[in-house]
């Protein structure tokens, strides 16, 4: 369960900040009157679907980290026997990354207002990221060239296990991306565009780290960091 | 013009939401079914939930007949037991309670006591019931299965959740338990979320968190649990579901069945699997109880017309059990086997947990302490629920020491102590929530004769169910067993007292039907309730007719100038001043 300790640790770190600035401290019987603050509910001023994202990602977060922490823990039993990850992995975190970098560049054109630059590069991103999935279904034929159907081993099953579970994420992404495409060509109000591109573009930012993070566990590169973490524990 | 915006904000909360901004529904059907207004949507989870409840309340008679006569109630056989236990479990803690909790009483309340006109995704709140419901649907799928439901018990343990020996394990059973589950999940994330932006984000002007009544607190705190909470079952589910259906090894270790026949799975862990699914059930235990402690607070301050206790110290302590139930988990596992230092651990934190949760009960007793008590059936089912917590807690202490938990870990003993602590507990508050907000719900009152009789039924015979339940346990009765027969060391008394549990169970469920008759009735019959019968502060008593209207507060959305426990304040021309009253209070009321 260290994963899942550390990403809580985080999520505990982010709410803690936010409630140190909320005035817990103050005495509501007290303070009877109207709130002079600005807005005057002391709301934060980020739209709700942002704060709406962030919490689902923090839920996706914990998702991933929980089949991380399952992994690392079946990893410490003696009969383990790791599975090499498929070479091609190498060329879907770069599509992945190519995604990501497309749509912080949508961004940036969405920001600018520049509406040609915003069609393609939100274009780019959801090619690439299609890229990203279908060099994923390549990677597992490769796995299972190789003998590593998903009933053969524990390290085997997690691969494919952790990998679908990302890949679903990716692809319920794309329906959201679609969606911002279509409307991107056909010329939608530009604020909401403004709004959805930024969504997008976070959701993959986060889903690229959730990957990276999925890629190293699975290279075996996380073994120190976790002999590590596993020492602290004990 | 001036722009006032701070630099960097792109989002300034609208000082007034005009009713043209929200979704009006067009038809009978987008009104009434499918709708996205967050009242229908809180009926429509309620309903779902206490009918889905009705089914578990019936197997538990089931249950406790064939405890109570297994002579007479040969017919029940062992299997149909375990597949009793097992939906009687489940059904309860998830389906009705988790339910009932955040999707029925978080869907009405939130909007209404921030002030808000809906929650701020309504499509995805219209999402999260759908879904819900279909989970429910696949699980009563399990009784029509080949097969049956799963038996596996409520905490669906590997190996003997999919193996043959198991009712259901090798059947459809476990598999629509575990997609029903992976569903429920699904769905209750589309309306957590909404829950937790709809406080951040959603509430009017003057209404800072500190000011947020704790039904509110109890709600949202339990929300980001549940949100944090449900990817363990989740994440148990899908690994459980792809040993059952393609036969890969997360959970199941090699085993020979029956002595004979030999599993294809080899090198699963089961404990893995308790990991995660307690990783999500000791939180849930609290998912469950902050709802039911905020809402308790409330009812206690508005029916004892006095201002909550310390209400700072009810927030921090939510906060802070909160945070505490992610790492008590292994304390369900003792029996696993761990490291001594592991055991100790757990049972530090879960002793610490003890603090703020008697706060809160010291804070709604000195609420109470000279308060004008008014002794109306939601305070009944409030004082009742503290009663019954504490009682619960109590043997919670015991079990939460290892060498003590140890012994009693498979006896009677554990089913009384959560059966008090999770189960009456939490659904006194139900209870006393429905007898409150009802007449808000529908504009009148709940029969008075009927809800009294059906308060002190349920009151004394969940008490003469589960009390001697703790006896039956400390003479070493074990849980999980149909039946005792002949056995040495279970004492003859344990046979009488297990047919007067039975008695008292089934007298207990008949209050609950004269309850249901009462719902039913009282919304035609009822006596007229007014917009503020209980003459509460809170936002949700006014709202621009009763039951609320669309969007719920008619031209103007309320500004809050005082937070929501202005009961009997000296010098006040009535003994409560609402949230958006604004005369200006001075030390000794209103100038």
């Amino acid at each position: 369960m260290i994963a899942i300790l550390i990403l809580l640790a985080a999520v505990t770190g982010v709410v803690g900040w936010w409630l140190s600035r909320q005035r817990l401290m103050s005495k509501p019987w007290l303070e009877a009157g109207p709130v002079t603050a600005f807005p005057e509910t002391e709301a934060s001023l980020v739209h709700p679907a942002k704060i709406g994202l962030g919490v689902f990602l923090a839920v996706v977060g914990a998702l991933f980290a929980l089949m991380i922490s399952a992994y690392v823990m079946r990893m410490d039993y003696a009969d383990w026997q790791a599975a090499p990850a498929p070479r091609l992995l190498w060329l879907n975190t770069a599509m992945l990354v190519l995604a990501s970098l497309a749509l912080q560049g949508a961004v940036s054109a969405a920001h600018k207002a520049q509406l040609d630059n915003l069609r393609l590069a939100l274009l780019a991103g959801a090619l690439a990221s299609v890229a990203f999935l279908a060099g994923q279904l390549l990677a597992w034929r490769d796995f299972a060239a190789e003998g590593y159907f998903a009933t053969e081993n524990p390290a085997a099953s997690f691969f494919y296990l952790l990998t679908a579970m990302h890949g679903l994420h990716i692809i319920g992404g794309l329906v959201a991306l679609g969606r911002v495409n279509v409307r991107a060509w056909q010329g939608a109000r530009s604020g909401s565009l403004v709004l959805s591109t930024e969504l997008c573009a976070t959701y993959w930012h986060i889903l690229l780290a959730v990957w990276l993070v999925l890629f190293c566990v699975l290279m075996g590169w996380a073994d120190n960091v976790i002999d590590i973490c596993r020492g602290l524990l004990t | 013009m001036v722009d006032v915006t701070p630099h960097g904000a792109d989002f300034i909360p609208a000082a007034e939401v005009a009713e043209v901004e929200l979704y009006h529904p067009h038809s009978w059907w987008t009104r009434y079914v499918f709708s996205q207004d967050a009242k229908v949507i809180a009926i429509q989870y309620a309903g779902t939930a206490l009918s889905i409840g009705l089914v578990a309340l019936v197997l538990s008679w089931l249950m406790r007949l064939k405890l109570g006569f297994p002579d007479t109630f040969a017919s029940i056989s062992p299997d149909m037991y375990y597949q009793f236990m097992t939906m009687h479990g489940m059904i309860m803690v998830i389906y009705l309670l988790t339910a009932l909790f955040l999707g029925g009483f978080g869907n009405y309340l939130i909007p209404l006591m921030v002030g808000a006109r809906d929650m701020v995704f309504p499509y995805v709140n219209m999402l999260s019931y759908w879904i819900y419901l279909l989970a429910v649907l696949v699980l009563v799928g399990g009784f029509f299965a080949p097969g049956g439901p799963t038996g596996a018990g409520w905490t669906l343990y590997p190996p003997q959740a999919i193996t043959s020996g198991t009712p259901g394990g090798q059947d459809w059973g476990i598999i629509l338990m575990l997609v029903s589950l992976i569903l429920f999940i699904i769905g209750f994330t589309m309306g957590g979320l909404n829950y937790v932006v709809t406080v951040l984000q959603g509430r009017t002007r003057g209404m800072t968190l500190m000011r947020l009544p704790l039904t509110v607190w109890g709600i949202f705190t339990a929300t980001v649990m549940a949100l944090l909470a449900f990817p363990a079952l989740f994440v148990a589910c899908v690994m459980m579901l792809f040993d059952r259906v393609i036969g890969s090894s997360f959970f199941m270790p090699a085993i020979v069945e029956m002595g004979a026949t030999p599993l294809p799975h080899d090198g699963g862990s089961p404990i893995m699997f308790q990991h995660l699914f307690w990783f999500f059930g000791h939180p849930e235990v609290y998912i469950v109880a902050l709802p039911a402690f905020g809402i308790v607070s409330d009812l206690i301050s508005t029916h004892a017309r006095k201002n909550i206790f310390g209400y700072r110290m009810m927030v921090w302590a939510i906060i802070s059990i909160g945070a505490l139930s992610f790492v008590v988990w292994a304390h369900h596992m003792y029996v696993s086997g761990m490291h001594p230092y592991f055991g100790f651990f757990f049972a530090t934190t879960t002793l610490i947990i003890a603090i703020p949760t008697a706060i809160k009960v010291y804070n709604w007793v000195l609420t109470l302490w000279r308060g004008d008590i008014h002794l109306t059936i939601p305070m009944l089912f409030a004082l009742s629920f503290i009663v019954t917590f504490v009682n619960g807690g109590l043997t919670g202490l015991f079990l939460g020491n290892v060498v003590v938990d140890v012994p009693l870990s498979d006896t009677m003993f554990v089913v009384a102590h959560f059966h008090m602590v999770m189960g009456v507990a939490p659904i006194m508050v139900v209870f006393g929530a429905i007898y409150h907000w009802y007449p808000k719900i529908t504009g009148r009152m709940l029969n008075e004769a009927m809800g009294r009789f059906h308060f002190w039924v349920t009151f004394i015979g969940t008490y003469m169910i589960f009390f001697p339940m703790h006896y039956i346990g400390l003479v070493g009765v074990p849980r999980r067993y149909p039946e005792l027969g002949d056995t040495a060391f279970v004492p003859p008394s344990v046979h009488t007292l297990n047919e007067f549990i039975t008695v008292a169970a089934l007298i207990v469920g008949f209050a609950q039907m004269v309850f249901l008759f009462n719902l039913l009735w009282s919304i035609r019959h009822g006596r007229p309730a007014g917009d503020n019968p209980w003459r509460a502060t809170t936002l949700e008593w006014q709202t621009a007719g009763t039951p609320p209207p669309h969007g719920n507060f008619g031209k103007e959305l309320p500004v809050v100038y005082r937070w929501a426990y202005d009961y009997s304040v000296p010098g006040a021309p009535e003994d409560f001043i609402a949230q958006n009253d604004p005369r200006p209070l001075t030390q000794g009321g209103p100038a």
